[in-house]
């Protein structure tokens, strides 16, 4: 039992961190708080992604000797962590902060004209106005 | 390696692309130049995909590798007839969208042409690369450049149509992130991104836990952007508080695509044993989709709101085509991307007509709609030809589409969900022949009109429909007729090569 | 935030400061092969750098040096130059960013230098002007 969590701790930590964020986006009424439980959310799926790169014994993908002109003669993959995990999740990265973006001038939007980011009172005042 | 191919496949995505990295730039310089370069990137766009559509017909399935790498390697984009059918339909609607647009957006969003074009472009470059990619991770980034668009564009309605956004950015976010985690856990176990060596590498992985937490996620994510019940709560806000071309284009295009995606994964990159035997979602889609049928429908009924109607009514449409997916068979899946074609064509007419009629009287509620023939006859005409085909009346697609459906609950003998086809389209009937009945018939001494002046009203304009709203309005509405009359054509050249091999016949 | 700084240490520590960020994020977009980095992370630090100089000079002051117009400009800019080389590679023969028909020093590094240039120019812009909006929000 305890060789099953420890070998799949990943898994573990990041269901832990998605269920924070969800329990943000649910059960918080302050938008801002919602919108920080979904960057929770999205960086936790993130950071599993990146965590399936990891081999025992490896180090950074950064070949040894890459600054100099020519390289090294030739490379052994098993020495490097696997960079396509790293790579995919970077553009999901960039992804998430665009988003994020987004959701941030919606919130701007919203206060200027609701005056309020609380949800309940939100849709009180956007029910009478609107 | 110097691989040189044509290409067509990337110019679609690319022309839309970098026209709308130029027009920020141009509307510097001078705000008149925006929309005719944005039309022109939008009918390149469609040229290209009609001349990709002959030569996939012609020759078969075209491929085009990026940075000239192969796959598995390298990310592809693979055109078959189902993709070269959804690429015809996506840059058609998004053109015709853009012409109407134009008057449209100037009234309802003023002084942000600039920015609202770019996005629009944005939007459809990201419409057509979910189309042609064969690249898991594509895949998502192309999905992401969608639904970024659909959420800057649905929030330029002004009044609730921000909060409508910001529920649709963070629904539509975990849906996304859902499908992130599904590309995760096949990558884990395959070492692979490529739809085609991902067929390859996973049948003999269909026991492995990995594999099938990978495909619920990828299920449960997809149905949240495709808003299929009960992960539809963002739909009725965003479709019915946006500007009205913004409607028209995300309600014939965007979920579309997520069930094309759906389509795509459960069949070509799964094989269709998978999905019916080993994690029988087939069962758990159909039923999910006969709920959101009558759902739907009986909601659409409920509604005065001429737009929050529709929206209501795209939900229960939407079943439609995941029962069409779910069914798994070949006259099911015919009728299921058959129904997708022709949906995406009648509600973004059935919302142009919202727009037109907001646009000359300001209304949006049904029942102040009395005798509005006799004022806009040619767009209570394209609306009644919608209407029809909604209800599945022939000769319009409609029809032909719901019988393919009937024909492929008969032949996997789910007798319930034939019921539920022919209810919902009972249902239609009601919700869409009172808003007709509203419009064609004089008024009466009736007392339900005193009750008109409480609901929100806009201001009206008086002035005629313009013939760039007009002609888009009615080039979809006889497009309705034609599919219904052509459905053979469409479905002897494009869906039947495309029906996935597995799915029993 | 909008206004110069009150407080002396923060103006004399962010004006100090700023050169050295930038320095810093153009090493990172250049390097982006061959040690962490790239054009994203490059871009954001670059970024970093004009936000230290709003909190320490005030708003209005760093508009005058990176208006609005000039932020749109730099969105666009870096994405053209990505397109357009994947488009030059177009021309040239090849598939779409296919960079081995450019030439270069080593295989493909010309087209990998300039899109991560085009990158950091891109998300140094977007950062900016998200800014921008969050600051004069009133």
């Amino acid at each position: 039992m305890l060789d099953f969590i420890i070998g799949h701790f990943n898994n573990a930590t990041y269901i832990m961190l998605m269920m924070i964020g969800f329990y943000a986006m649910t059960g918080k009424t302050n938008l801002v708080k919602k919108l920080v439980g979904m960057n929770i959310f999205q960086w936790s799926i993130i950071l599993f992604v990146v965590s399936l790169s990891a081999k025992r014994g490896a180090t950074i993908p950064i070949v040894f000797g890459s600054h100099n002109p020519g390289g090294p003669a030739h490379l052994d993959a098993s020495n490097y962590v696997n960079p396509l995990p790293h790579v995919l999740m970077l553009t999901a990265i960039v992804v998430g902060v665009a988003t994020t973006g987004v959701a941030l001038a919606l919130l701007l939007r919203i206060y200027k004209k609701y005056g309020t980011l609380d949800e309940n009172e939100l849709l009180k005042r956007a029910r009478s106005s609107g | 390696m110097n691989i040189h191919q044509s290409a067509t496949p990337i110019l679609i995505v690319i022309v839309p692309l970098i026209t709308s990295f130029v027009l920020p730039i141009l509307g510097l310089w001078n705000r008149r130049l925006v929309f005719p370069v944005a039309l022109c990137a939008l009918s390149c766009s469609f040229g290209l995909a009609l001349v990709l559509a002959r030569r996939v017909l012609n020759t078969g399935p075209v491929q085009y590798f990026m940075g000239g790498w192969e796959p598995p390697w390298g990310i592809a984009f693979h055109i078959d007839h189902l993709a070269a059918l959804m690429l015809l339909l996506l840059t058609f609607v998004t053109l015709l969208v853009g012409i109407y647009s134009k008057k449209s957006i100037v009234k309802e969003v003023p002084d942000q042409e600039v920015p609202f074009y770019s996005v629009y472009l944005i939007l459809a470059s990201g419409l057509t690369g979910l189309v042609s990619t064969a690249d898991m991770f594509n895949l998502y980034v192309f999905l992401e450049i969608t639904s970024l668009s659909c959420y800057a564009l649905v929030s330029l309605g002004g009044g609730v149509a921000v909060v409508s956004a910001f529920r649709y950015v963070i629904l539509g976010t975990v849906g996304a992130a859902f499908y992130l985690l599904s590309v995760g856990y096949l990558y884990s176990v395959t070492g692979s991104l490529n739809m085609a060596d991902l067929a390859r590498l996973l049948p003999s992985l269909y026991e492995s836990n990995a594999v099938l937490v990978g495909f619920a996620f990828f299920v449960i994510g997809i149905s949240l952007k495709m808003a299929l019940f009960p992960m539809h709560a963002w739909l009725p806000g965003a479709y019915s508080n946006a500007p009205s071309a913004v409607s028209a284009l995300i309600a014939g295009t965007t979920t579309k695509v997520a069930a094309y995606v759906l389509a795509r994964v459960m069949f070509f990159v799964f094989e269709p044993s998978f999905s019916i035997d080993t994690l029988p979602v087939t069962t758990v889609l159909s039923w999910m989709a006969a709920i959101a049928m009558i759902l739907g429908s009986v909601m659409a009924i409920a509604q005065s709101d001429l737009k929050r109607m529709l929206a209501y009514s795209s939900i229960a449409q939407i079943g439609y085509i995941v029962l069409g997916i779910g069914l798994a068979n070949g006259m099911g899946f015919t009728g299921g991307i058959l129904h997708l074609v022709n949906h995406a064509f009648m509600k973004s007419c059935l919302f142009l007509v919202a727009g037109a009629i907001v646009y000359q009287t300001g209304r949006r509620d049904i029942r102040s709609f009395r005798n509005l023939s006799s004022t806009m006859p040619w767009t209570t005409a394209a609306f009644t030809i919608c209407a029809f085909g909604m209800i599945g009346l022939p000769p319009t697609g409609g029809f032909f589409s719901k019988v393919y459906l009937i024909l492929g609950a008969i032949d996997g003998e789910h007798w319930v969900l034939v019921g539920v086809i022919l209810v919902s389209s009972v249902l239609a009937l009601g919700y869409l022949a009172n808003v007709i009945r509203y419009m064609y018939l004089p008024a009466a001494e009736n007392e339900l009109d005193e009750k008109v002046e409480e609901s929100p009203q806009g201001e009206s304009n008086g002035e005629p429909v313009p013939l760039t709203m007009l002609i888009p309005m009615l080039i979809l509405a006889s497009g309705v007729i034609l599919l219904g009359l052509f459905n053979g054509v469409v479905i002897s050249q494009f869906i039947d090569p495309a029906i996935p091999i597995g799915l029993p016949r | 935030m909008k206004d110069v700084a009150t407080s002396t240490i923060v103006k004399v520590v962010c004006r100090r400061l700023v050169p050295f960020v930038q320095i810093f994020g153009l090493y990172v977009i250049m390097h982006g092969h061959s040690s962490p980095g790239g054009g994203f992370q490059g871009g954001v630090i670059l970024a970093s750098s004009f936000m230290l100089l709003v909190l320490s000079d005030g708003l209005e002051t760093v508009q005058r040096r990176f208006s609005v117009a000039m932020v749109t400009i730099a969105t666009s800019t870096g994405v053209l130059l990505y397109a357009g080389v994947g488009v030059l590679c177009l021309l040239l023969g090849a598939n779409y960013l296919d960079y081995s028909v450019l030439p270069s020093a080593e295989p493909r590094s010309l087209g990998m230098l300039v899109i991560e240039v085009g990158v950091g120019i891109t998300v140094t812009g977007a950062l900016v002007s998200i800014f921008y909006d969050l600051l004069s929000f009133e």
